[in-house]
């Protein structure tokens, strides 16, 4: 077992492992759950953040879309709608500043039938009403000239110009590097196997040991209502996982598109879009399919397929370029539409449940209400004086990457150094097996797919 | 920035062909011929591949991979090649230097000639699209022999080869050599296409007219499942051959692409599309051995020093019908790809006439099919 933490950094350094008294145990270091660790973490609390997986934003959280929302087209007065306009605005600052890629390419909504571009003046209406107002009809002269590439057909389009692109795995390893480096201790490969009330709060059992805390947050994604149930003994809410499969293709696809294509949402039919990616790739997907297994994150040859089909209509020129990689990521769906975020005072808990693909975008909007909530139940939270700052390596293709200095590269389809590998397996939340390397280095997820570079990066890991 | 001294011959990749190549350069006096290697060695593909099987047909004795690498890049440091290791090649510039990075940082080699070597790779299981989880134990061909020369240690007790061809089985030696049993290997066609002794070597199962639809396992490869519906437990997949070339400085360049082969277009010498820009070995055909590539290098080396003037209009495309899957000149004449296993000869039409009956034989797919030179506007099929 791997704990992370530097020494001095805050209120709880120095405690021992195993039975513990702390302020707040966070439930799943996701994006949401990693955001709340951090912001917590800036408090004078102690604080506990707990992954059931060897890694953070390693489920739910790494199978994102990636594309930092305005929230345009969010249902007006939803917690979602608020969250994700809030999560924006504090996620555009503190990418930039930590190192977190993001690129601002901009979406087009693309209608591809009447029916659909008769309903794109409805969408500036609605983007109004969440409170942005830079949408634009395209027409398809316009659309053509913006995006040659494009399949033909389409009739016009909604330009979305704040919609962006952002590296999603470093948002997460940001904000649980943040936390950590203030003071939040992380454990890693511990799953919470029960839950015992306790006069001051919660007695959380992991294989790691237990943990006293006062407050619990849930931010357990597909595993939030498990939770959920535990803690109040019925849950208020269920995850019926939605699962998305998406191909993404060769870097020499790039040029294929300048925006996101998102498709027109319907009542009826989910749509696909065609993303760039930071790392220089294109994606297309995701499907969505309702299913009942929480972890089956396999692709099938049916969503592959399907996936196929759309991608030739939308850019058919993308389907001559080799596939780099397809995945499939499982999405907590529950049953209502809205997020599902209700504080228990008399239980000592938070839910913070049903959180989409829309949550890598509110992450930090929902921690910031996290913590208010928090405080309206009674937690003493008071801000620190000070906390420090980090920063991740960057990514993107737009940033000044290692090895434009002449450092041997190991990794040459992504162009990743030896040094950056290496340090991947070290620092405060360091890498614990090859997926964790690949999401902090981009080793390993180019074109070959390890066919040069596997057996190298193997052996210059640690484990 | 550095500059570098300009060269003569800038060579992109230290393989057999482009090491072969720039052998024979100096061998007919050219001045300065730079080898740029992006990995730490030169020496291409074959320093991996730690079995019997090189060097025949290029140096008249057979050898191992590594020891042919070895000799390749001896053979050139004796002539003179300056061979720069961990060196990339990131572009081109409108002067026609190239720019590099390497141990030194950022640099740019003026040259006269660039020849384009980068070589091949074989279709990882994503870019194949079998579905299911993204587990450990996933390999190809270049990944496992790696894996064997760094001595990284056992990778499997059971594995499942995709593939027939030649490589496949080179694949199923590895295996054995690393203590993994390979139970079976899989292919859509009526039969292997690899020698009889190379099949013998390996002594394995070889499974026909069927595919891998699909992996099974979270954590670790569990087992697969076949188009047939068999599922062959397994806890090893090695996915092999199903080239294709390291186009993308090719494509940088703006090389034109053949659609086929994926390589880039040229002339029966390696002339490609952009004056001055040749190319040659597997990078325009995946795969063809080493020593074939070695002897390509070769050819398109006295072709270079014969200053013959650039052609005034670019290589075009051999067309081709469903029964070729691609077919492409490259140094020395033209090579193509059957689609399926058949008995039958490759004819080649140009304007409706017959310009070219290949001898009636067992076509395989995945071997080599070795033509003269087209006419322009040939179209290559397969008859009976």
């Amino acid at each position: 077992m791997e704990i992370s933490r530097r020494s001095n950094d805050g209120p709880v350094s120095g405690m021992p492992l195993g039975d513990k008294l702390v302020d707040v145990v966070v439930v799943g270091a996701g994006v949401v759950g990693t955001a709340v660790a951090r912001i917590l973490s800036h408090q004078q609390l102690s604080v506990v953040l707990l992954e059931a997986g060897r890694d953070v934003g390693a489920a739910t959280s790494k199978a994102n879309t990636a594309i930092l929302h305005t929230g345009f087209d969010a249902t007006p007065g939803t917690l979602e709608s608020r969250l994700v306009a809030r999560g924006s605005t504090l996620l555009r600052e503190y990418a930039p500043a930590t190192g977190v890629s993001v690129e601002e390419t901009g979406a087009l909504l693309v209608a591809w039938d009447r029916e659909q571009r008769s309903r794109l003046p409805g969408f500036v209406d609605k983007a109004v009403l969440n409170g942005y107002d830079a949408c634009r009809l395209v027409d398809v002269d316009e659309l053509y000239r913006l995006e040659p590439f494009l399949g033909t057909g389409a009739l016009g389009a909604l330009h979305v110009p704040d919609e962006h692109i952002i590296d999603p795995w470093s948002v997460s390893l940001a904000f649980a590097t943040d936390a950590v480096a203030n003071g939040c201790e992380l454990r890693r490969q511990s799953p919470v196997t029960s839950l015992t009330r306790t006069p001051a709060g919660w007695s959380v059992a992991t294989p790691t040991g237990a943990i006293e805390c006062s407050w619990l947050v849930n931010a357990a994604g597909l595993h939030g209502d498990t939770i959920d149930g535990w803690v109040l003994g019925e849950p208020s809410f269920t995850i019926r996982p939605r699962r998305g499969e998406l191909i993404v293709f060769d870097e020499l696809a790039r040029p294929l598109n300048n925006n996101v294509f998102l498709p027109v949402p319907t009542p009826t039919t989910n749509g696909v879009l065609v993303s760039p990616t930071v790392f220089g790739n294109v994606m297309l997907g995701p499907t969505a399919d309702d299913i009942d297994d929480r972890e089956a994150t396999a692709t099938t040859a049916d969503g592959l397929s399907r996936l196929q089909v759309a991608g030739r209509r939308i850019v058919p020129k993308l389907l001559d370029e080799e596939v780099t990689s397809t995945y499939a990521g499982l999405r907590p769906a529950t049953d209502q539409r809205d997020y599902q975020i209700s504080l228990h005072v008399d239980h000592h808990y938070l839910a913070l449940g049903g959180i989409r693909s829309t949550g890598l975008t509110s992450a930090m909007g929902i921690a910031e209400y996290a913590l208010e909530l928090l405080r309206d139940g009674g937690l003493n939270a008071q801000s620190k004086e000070s906390t420090m700052a980090v920063t991740v390596p960057s990514l993107g293709q737009s940033a000044v990457r290692p090895w434009t200095t002449g450092a041997p590269i190991i990794c040459h389809c992504e162009r990743v150094t030896m040094g950056e590998v290496q340090a991947a397996c070290r620092g405060p939340v360091p890498a614990l097996n090859l997926d964790g390397v690949r999401r902090r280095t981009r080793a390993l997820l180019g074109r070959c797919q390890g066919f040069n570079c596997l057996a190298e990066i193997t052996a210059a890991c640690p484990w | 920035m550095v500059s570098e001294r300009p060269a003569n011959v800038a060579i992109v990749g230290g393989g057999p062909a482009g090491l072969s190549c720039a052998i024979e350069l100096k061998r007919l006096g050219a001045d300065r011929v730079v080898v740029l290697e992006r990995e730490a060695a030169a020496g291409g593909l074959p320093r991996h591949t730690n079995h019997v099987g090189f060097g025949l047909l290029d140096l008249r004795r057979v050898m191992t991979g590594p020891t042919y690498a070895a000799r390749l890049v001896s053979a050139a440091r004796e002539r003179g090649v300056e061979v720069l290791t961990g060196t990339v090649v990131t572009g081109r510039n409108a002067d026609r230097s190239l720019v590099l990075t390497g141990p030194n940082g950022l640099a740019v080699l003026p040259a006269n000639q660039v020849v384009l070597a980068t070589g091949v790779r074989e279709r990882p299981r994503s870019a194949r699209l079998i579905p299911g989880d993204r587990p450990a134990g996933i390999f190809t061909t270049g990944s496992l022999q790696r894996w064997q020369s760094a001595g990284l240690g056992p990778v499997g007790q059971r594995a499942v080869v995709v593939g027939a061809e030649h490589v496949s089985f080179s694949a199923a030696i590895t295996l054995r050599h690393l203590g993994c049993h390979t139970v079976a290997l899989v292919t859509p066609h009526d039969r292997h296409q690899s020698y009889p002794p190379l099949r013998w070597a390996a002594r394995v199962a070889v499974f026909t007219n069927v595919s891998v639809a699909e992996l099974i396992g979270k954590g670790r490869v569990e087992a697969v499942v076949l188009s047939d519906g068999r599922r062959i437990e397994c806890d090893t997949v090695v996915f092999t051959a199903d080239w294709i070339p390291e186009h993308a400085l090719a494509r940088t360049f703006g090389l034109a692409i053949d659609p086929g082969s994926r390589g880039p277009v040229v002339d029966a010498d390696g002339r490609s599309s952009t004056p001055n820009v040749w190319a040659i070995g597997n990078l325009c055909h995946g795969a063809e051995t080493a020593d074939r590539c070695a002897l390509e290098g070769r050819h398109t080396a006295r072709a270079l020093m014969s200053g013959k003037p650039w052609p005034a209009l670019p290589p075009l495309p051999i067309e081709i019908d469903g029964s070729v899957v691609w077919a492409v000149r490259s140094s020395g004449g033209v090579v193509a790809q059957v689609a399926n296993v058949r008995r039958g000869r490759l004819v080649a039409e140009a304007n409706g006439v017959r310009v070219w009956t290949g001898r009636r034989r067992l076509l395989l797919p995945g071997r080599r099919l070795a033509l003269p030179d087209l006419p322009v506007g040939s179209r290559l099929s397969v008859t009976r």
